[in-house]
């Protein structure tokens, strides 16, 4: 996120696409929820009505996967009529004449044929967004998790500067992460392209830095794959070894039985979990590991805050915390690893990462957390990013046009199906699904179905319907909702028992690597 | 009864609690009220992040496959197992032929030795994650 979580109470306007917010950063949800309540207004772009819905001052629904066109038109409205910060622009940004072009072709009447918002609403939205004072854009991976991922957050991004709502406080975008770690994760260097910090494994210097610090000869300067490139290369057996610590791909990864396929191929598959999970019952090595209760360390959260967890409970039986674990097979493998504890491992990040250099476990007890960029211990962190300038310098329009979903429905495959999280489960469920109040909430796997398609297709609540993809077919309950629209059908994948990533296509947005988990043709019948 | 300061592992957003426990198991969650994330409020997810840590679904001891199934092990053969495994599988085929997924929802501290075992250690940059997911 660019901005701080506290900033939300002083926003005036919110404009939420893609993100079930109430559902999956309820905490997040209810400052903008409070926020309204103090007059602020909430702009809702989203296919389903999910729970903003009933407190959007409009919301725009939009057909599965039209976010570029929809965005475009509305930059489009914004420059026609001059509502766009014309200063901000010319001070801070360039290729604004691309994106005019680009954006002009994006009139009412087209975005319309497209999206099927109409000319008014999407006037309205436009008018909203850009004379609103602070605007805050949130987004999550209902922007993210389309094969035009990449174009979509690429447009997020020029509506923002395009009417200046960056860079202030309560004013910015704000991608909101879905992990608990995601944003650790990626800070840390777990990407094939980057070290901790974001320092590219292709930058000579970079490497050098890393090879001293770490006593190896060479570090490798080519950038590896990603988790879905993997899965490929597994099935053409480049891959023969894979080493999997705390994820369950065998239900988050799209297209399950390819994933099922691909790890059968491995010579040798290592788990470490603290569930057998899906994934960790193929395993030819299981490792036990402690839970967050059982360990300490560190973890970022989607504001860039980095806070303390300490160890309250022992592990049970032999279960380790997944940094030993690490350090053992790294000095059996003969590269010793002597860190005696998680402050002696961030010392070691304080000094490589830039952006990390000055959060030191002795900060972060005496603190609620420190946000990053933090470039020494005497800096205080940074609640907000791009204030007077961007990363690199000026902000660059970067406009795109409209592609559709990859798996467009057909004649046979004739809905389209959407997945997503609910309220009271966790992902592949393997930790919420083992907490009975949660349980009792959602214990069934549910696919929401649009009442006029339930009609035609004499489904009613609670019926046993099966939906079949290209791909594999999986079976779940019908809750008949207006929440989704026509010829849509939604699911989410913290179930086992109808594991939705059966369904899903595995196309990938061509940077970000990013599946589409949010839009592929399906049919749908009724069990009898 | 002790308490621990903790974050919620179930979303980004971040959330402070104390995890209260006794005799080795946690039995309560208490927000915290002075964070400035959540202000002493939770959600549902967040109240209740403890029943699994004691599941009796817990792994507790490593696992090797012997004969086609997963039997229990010390960690000694385990360990020596990954470890050889890997080095075999990295001087017959080369580092590209290993790859790393980390996790989402261990600490910053383990995302960081897992890439560095990845890249130091294996000499690979087939490492990862499921942020993307
Ligand atoms: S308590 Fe709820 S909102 Fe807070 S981190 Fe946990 S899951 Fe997220």
């Amino acid at each position: 996120m660019t901005n701080s979580i506290n900033e939300f109470e002083d926003a005036d306007l919110f404009l939420v696409t893609g993100s079930n917010t109430t559902a999956q950063h309820p905490l997040i949800g209810s400052r903008i929820i409070n926020a309204k309540e103090r007059g602020a207004k909430l702009l809702l772009i989203d296919p389903r009505a999910i729970q903003f819905a009933q407190f959007a001052d409009l919301h725009l629904r939009q057909n599965i996967g039209t976010d570029v066109a929809v965005l475009n038109g509305m930059m489009n409205i914004i420059i026609e009529e001059n509502l766009y910060d014309r200063t901000f622009v010319e001070e801070r940004t360039e290729g604004f004449d691309q994106l005019k072009s680009v954006t002009s072709r994006y009139t009412p009447r087209v975005v319309e044929r497209i999206s099927g918002i109409s000319a008014a609403d999407l006037e309205k939205a436009a008018r909203m967004y850009a004379t609103s004072d602070k605007a805050m854009l949130v987004y999550c991976m209902g922007i993210t998790q389309h094969t035009t991922g990449t174009d979509n957050v690429k447009s997020c991004a020029n509506l923002a500067m395009l009417t200046g709502h960056i860079g202030r406080p309560s004013t910015g975008v704000n991608p909101l992460r879905g992990q608990n770690n995601v944003q650790g994760a990626c800070d840390m260097g777990a990407l094939p392209n980057v070290y901790s910090g974001y320092q590219p494994v292709t930058d000579t210097a970079i490497k050098k830095k890393f090879e001293d610090a770490w006593g190896v000869q060479v570090l490798d300067d080519k950038v590896g794959l990603t988790v879905t490139e993997m899965m490929i290369a597994v099935r053409k057996e480049e891959i023969k070894s894979l080493y999997i610590m705390g994820e369950n791909p065998m239900m988050s990864d799209p297209d399950t039985s390819h994933i099922d396929h691909a790890l059968s191929h491995l010579e040798f598959l290592v788990v470490q979990d603290i569930f057998l999970s899906e994934t960790a019952a193929k395993a030819d090595v299981v490792l036990p590991a402690a839970s967050f209760a059982e360990k300490e360390g560190t973890f970022t959260n989607t504001e860039r805050r980095v806070q303390i967890s300490k160890k309250a409970v022992p592990p049970p039986g032999l279960a380790r915390p997944d940094w030993e674990i690490i350090c053992e097979v790294s000095r059996l493998a003969g590269y010793a690893m002597d860190y005696t504890s998680p402050a002696d491992i961030m010392r070691e990040i304080n000094t490589l990462t830039p952006s990390y250099a000055g959060i030191t476990y002795r900060r972060l007890e005496q603190s609620y957390g420190i946000q990053w960029p933090c470039p020494n211990e005497e800096h205080p962190g940074t609640p907000y990013l791009h204030r007077d300038r961007f990363t690199k310098g000026r902000g660059t329009f970067l406009p795109c046009d409209f592609k559709p979903v990859a798996e467009v429905p057909d004649e046979e495959y004739d809905f389209l199906l959407t997945t997503g999280r609910i309220y009271y489960h966790y992902h592949t469920g393997t930790m919420t699904r083992r907490i009975s109040i949660l349980e009792r909430e959602a214990p069934v796997p549910m696919i929401e179905i649009n009442p006029e398609d339930a009609k035609r297709l004499s489904i009613k609540n609670n019926d046993t319907v099966e939906i079949t993809s290209r791909r594999g077919v999986i079976k779940a309950r019908a809750e008949v909702t207006g929440r989704v629209p026509r010829k849509v059908v939604f699911s989410t994948f913290h179930f086992h028992e109808a594991p939705v990533n059966l369904l899903t296509n595995p196309a990938l947005d061509p940077l970000a690597k990013i599946p589409e988990y949010k839009g592929c043709a399906v049919k749908v019948r009724r069990c009898v | 009864m002790a308490r621990t300061p903790s974050i919620c592992p179930f979303c980004g957003c971040g959330c402070e609690f104390y995890l209260a426990s006794h005799g080795g198991r946690v039995v309560g969650i208490e927000p915290s009220p002075s964070n400035p994330v959540n202000k002493g409020m939770l959600c549902a997810k967040g109240w209740n992040a403890y029943e699994f840590i004691h599941s009796p679904d817990r792994l507790t001891k490593p696992l090797v496959r012997k004969h086609g199934t997963l039997v229990e092990s010390s960690w000694e053969e385990a360990l020596k197992t990954v470890a050889g495994k890997l080095t075999e599988i990295k001087s017959q085929y080369g580092p590209r032929a290993l790859a790393f997924l980390s996790s989402a929802k261990v600490t910053n501290e383990e995302n960081y030795l897992f890439m560095k075992m990845a890249r130091a250690v294996f000499g690979t940059n087939n490492v990862d994650h499921c942020a993307r997911l």
